[in-house]
């Protein structure tokens, strides 16, 4: 047997989560008050579960870098959450969320733990409206939904293009009521630096206070790693500027495995690059395909024309324009999953249809909904000979109402109004299907170590559907962890406080301040952005939206030597004991020159294609992803061993008792 | 673009702070402010000197990180935006920016650009939330139907991003936008209206508390606001404080 125990519950698939509850260990009201847990992280998976620990009675320290939880960078989620509500009456259920998501993560993801997470979505929605999430609603009052890529229904429940603020202020809320109570200690610009094992045990963690530079201890009997994905390994992406891997890292680097890092999601619909002096990219939500239509000129003299000026998109008819996910997957239409969307948007570029100044972007038009929309309206107003300019105007309303921030903050960066020309978009890095191994409980390969939401690998499989982050990282927070960890902390009710002037907590510290010191006193020729850009580069070229053998082993070569130069030549002004960005950044990218090692690794071994990765080895005659279930159908969970290009791997089998492995198309 | 900066430089909270002047050229209108601050640093750092330190997470106008007073104004000169979505053709070859923090007492500069703006947590955590159990064992999402106008309106007042540009608009230092938004935000809703008077009573209390002044009118605070945050939400405020201190 493989040393990964999934400890997936035995019978039935829909019975299971509810077995498990009634089977696992609880932890008395009092007791719980003699229990410390460790939250890094406050985004949804984190705040919603350091809420509910603390309503449950544990005592709870949340870590997050930024100045406050409610910035985490789930925030910047836009279009929506998925539940099988049925709210619709369309033919949803468990079961079909359930399938939804297992086809659409290409059947690499776990059944038992896809399953759980679709019993319990509806439930988050009860949650979310208790807490007074302002979801969007139907003139008679009840929830409105829409349509995300991958599914032949309407599940999705948004509030406009701002759900991940709406439900993260909501999680926030629940914080606040704790730390109000004196349930949850805050501890914010701070960052966690490293892990503390006791007997085997996760029993801590080291924490930078970004502010002061101090050092801190803190010991719990449990720690919970909620600290997001690792798309910033790519420089360029829709992540915030602070989000990194570095407490998932660390944990890796303590015993936890780390799973599937090559599976990264690009989304197809983001504000394309404008110049070298980019930032960050900017995401225009998958919602807007329920509403926009995907095309490129059918032919090259027109595509160029536009690149050069001389013609408008609207100059265009019908006829000339090449609508290519409506012509290649009539059955999906613009709604496939991102992973389809994004590699049809790069063969159209690649093959000399791209519209911007640079070749990388499509358009994505909303003319026809404004058309369609308009039409509607007037009819409902009791107009039924409107004319052109009355439809539009109407039709903009209503693009306006379900989409304004949107259409604004696309105006804002590109200088072109969205409402009159087509947008420009291009795939972009959005987020990271990998991560820790966790097993059904959540529970890393270090006992006493959780870990939740994007941070681990568990649910998604190699690509995640639209609007389903959301509802993963509430699912963990408020209705899994809480029971799981009540099981491992049952064996704890006796333990007392963990002190933390012990050996391992001097080592771990001294390990965080070698490695400060490191940095502070390297005095190099370079700035840590110049090697995060070289990395995204080497990363976006050869572990991006298509990735070869060739390129992949050059890829490691590269980041390798990349990471020898960093330890070299890194310069990282200013000092320890005080508020200090660049250092910040420097202890983050050197962990990302580690991970982007292991992930050339990764998507190297993986000789297939399976949702986000795509080898271009491994294509159907149509171009269409190639899986091979005989040889890959594993997850690839890695363990350290003191060199990211020499980790080695365990598999852990993937089952399907409930499914039908089958070639997935959406056409 | 050729650009003079101001730029507002402090060690640390205990220091005196300064404005230092840095010239900065090849500009260009598609960066956005905080590249264009990107640019300088990486510059100050090849030289040798320290990077001007700014707050910024997201840089899409969503985390509320970002907190700058760009020649006197929240945000800068645009509307309806923050900081980072800012572009550099909302200025001129030639021009002279200044870049200091928000100014409030409550908001004590921690390092050159960056403020601590904990006071706001406070203010949330003294009852801006409904005090439900987060075990998920509630009623049926749509056994609570909500007017859409009403339900509109929340949303509104709840999209606020926490950012601070409303107190670093008003001559007072006032943070009556900021509360107001989340007492309406659920005053506005069935699930909100039955601790209404408890939570108006005690995050006006922490507010006054905070040091934050009060509130004239002058509605600063709506036009610099990065995500239009209506004045009426003010008003709601002072109503639903006036009734719950009739009640109380």
């Amino acid at each position: 047997m493989s040393v990964l125990d999934s400890k997936i519950p035995k019978g039935p698939l829909a019975d299971k989560w509810t077995k498990h509850k009634n089977d696992i260990n609880l932890v008395n009201p009092a007791n719980k008050r003699n229990i410390d847990i460790i939250v890094v992280g406050t985004g949804l998976a984190g705040g919603s579960a350091a809420a509910t620990l603390a309503e449950l009675g544990y005592n709870v320290k949340t870590f997050c870098y930024q100045d406050s939880p409610r910035r985490a960078h789930s925030i910047a989620a836009q279009g929506g959450i998925n539940a099988a509500k049925n709210y619709q009456g369309d033919g949803d259920s468990n079961y079909r969320l359930f399938y939804d998501t297992i086809k659409g993560g290409d059947y690499r993801s776990r059944e038992a733990n896809v399953y759980r997470l679709a019993e319990v979505s509806a439930n988050i929605i009860d949650q979310c409206v208790a807490q007074g999430v302002p979801f969007a609603r139907e003139y008679g009052g009840f929830l409105d939904n829409r349509s995300f890529g991958g599914v032949l229904v309407s599940r999705t429940f948004y509030a406009k293009g701002q759900t991940g603020q709406q439900l993260l202020l909501g999680a926030y809320s629940a914080m606040n009521r704790q730390i109000n109570r004196g349930k949850i200690t805050p501890y914010n610009r701070h960052e966690m630096l490293d892990l503390v094992i006791i007997d085997g045990k996760a029993r801590g963690i080291i924490a930078r206070d970004l502010v002061s530079g101090e050092i801190e201890r803190h010991s719990a009997h449990a720690v919970v790693i909620a600290s997001g994905g690792y798309g910033n390994v790519f420089y360029l992406s829709t992540n915030a500027m602070g989000s990194n891997v570095t407490a998932s890292w660390k944990i890796h680097k303590r015993g936890a495995y780390f799973a599937n890092p090559c599976y990264t999601q690009i989304h197809p619909t983001c504000i394309p690059v404008s110049g070298d002096h980019q930032s960050k990219l900017t995401l225009m939500s998958e919602s807007l395909r329920n509403d926009g239509r995907i095309w490129v000129p059918k032919k090259k003299e027109d595509a160029e024309a536009i690149r050069h000026g001389k013609k408008k998109p609207n100059d265009l008819s019908a006829e000339e324009r090449d609508y290519y996910l409506e012509r290649r997957y009539p059955s999906f239409g613009n709604l496939v999953p991102r992973d389809v969307a994004s590699r049809a948007a790069k063969e159209r570029c690649d093959a000399g249809f791209g519209v911007n100044k640079t070749g990388q972007a499509v358009f994505l038009d909303f003319a026809s909904a404004i058309e369609r929309y308009g039409k509607e309206q007037a009819a409902i107003h009791g107009n039924h000979n409107p004319s052109k300019e009355e439809i539009t105007k109407l039709g903009k309303q209503v693009i306006e109402n379900k989409y304004g921030n949107l259409f604004q903050m696309y105006e804002k960066i590109v200088d072109e109004n969205p409402y009159e020309t087509p947008m420009m978009i291009y795939p972009a890095v959005h987020y990271t299907m990998g991560g820790i191994w966790v097993d059904y409980n959540l529970q890393s390969t270090i006992p006493g170590c959780y870990v939740t939401g994007e941070a681990n690998f568990s649910d998604h499989g190699a690509n995640r559907l639209g609007a389903s982050a959301l509802m993963q990282g509430l699912a963990d927070g408020y209705f899994v962890l809480p029971y799981t960890i009540g099981d491992y902390l049952a064996q704890d009710i006796k333990t007392g406080k963990i002190p933390t002037d012990t050996k391992e907590f001097d080592e771990a510290e001294k390990n965080v301040r070698d490695l400060l010191e490191k940095l502070i006193n390297n005095k190099g020729t370079h700035s840590v952005d110049h090697f995060h850009k070289k990395l995204g580069h080497i990363m976006w070229n050869k572990c991006g939206m298509a990735r070869n053998a060739e390129g992949l082993k050059e890829a490691m070569t590269e980041i390798r030597a990349l990471r020898e130069e960093f330890w070299r030549d890194v310069k990282v002004p200013g000092g320890m004991n005080e508020l200090n960005s660049e250092l910040e950044k420097a202890t983050r990218v050197a962990d990302f020159l580690e991970l982007g090692e292991l992930f050339a690794k990764d998507a190297l071994n993986r000789n297939e294609s399976a949702g986000g990765h795509f080898r271009e080895e491994y294509q159907t005659e149509e171009g269409e992803a190639l899986r091979d279930d005989e040889n890959f159908m594993y997850v690839a969970a890695w363990e350290y061993t003191g060199d990211p290009g020499n980790e080695v791997l365990h598999k852990e089998e993937l089952e399907y008792e409930n499914i039908e492995v089958k070639s997935r198309s959406y056409k | 673009m050729k650009l003079t900066l101001k730029i507002w430089r402090q060690k640390n909270n205990k220091a005196k702070g300064e404005l230092k002047t840095y010239p900065i050229d090849g500009i260009e209108g598609d960066m956005s402010f905080l590249e264009m601050l990107d640019v300088l640093n990486e510059g100050l750092i090849n030289k040798g000197e320290e990077p001007v330190v700014f707050d910024h997470d997201c840089r899409e106008g969503i985390c509320g990180s970002c907190s700058l007073q760009i020649n006197g104004e929240p945000h800068g000169p645009d509307r309806l935006v923050t900081t980072c979505q800012l572009h550099m053709r909302m200025f001129n070859d030639g021009d002279t920016i200044v870049i200091e923090p928000f100014r409030a007492k409550a908001f004590p500069v921690i390092k050159d650009l960056v403020v601590d703006r904990s006071a706001f947590d406070r203010i949330q955590q003294a009852g801006g939330y409904i005090s439900v159990n987060t075990s998920g064992n509630t009623i049926d999402a749509n056994t609570i139907p909500v007017n859409k106008h009403d339900a509109d309106e929340s949303f509104n007042a709840a999209t606020c991003i926490g950012c601070g540009a409303c107190v670093a608009a008003c001559k007072n230092a006032s943070a009556m936008l900021f509360t107001s938004a989340k007492v309406s935000q659920f005053a506005l809703l069935p699930q909100g209206r039955i601790e209404a008077t408890e939570r108006v009573l005690n995050m006006v209390a922490q507010m006054d508390k905070e040091g934050f002044g009060n509130c004239s009118n002058t509605g600063a605070c709506e036009i610099e606001c990065p995500k239009g945050i209506s004045l009426e939400n003010i008003a709601r405020m002072n109503r639903e404080y006036l009734s719950a201190s009739l009640k109380g």
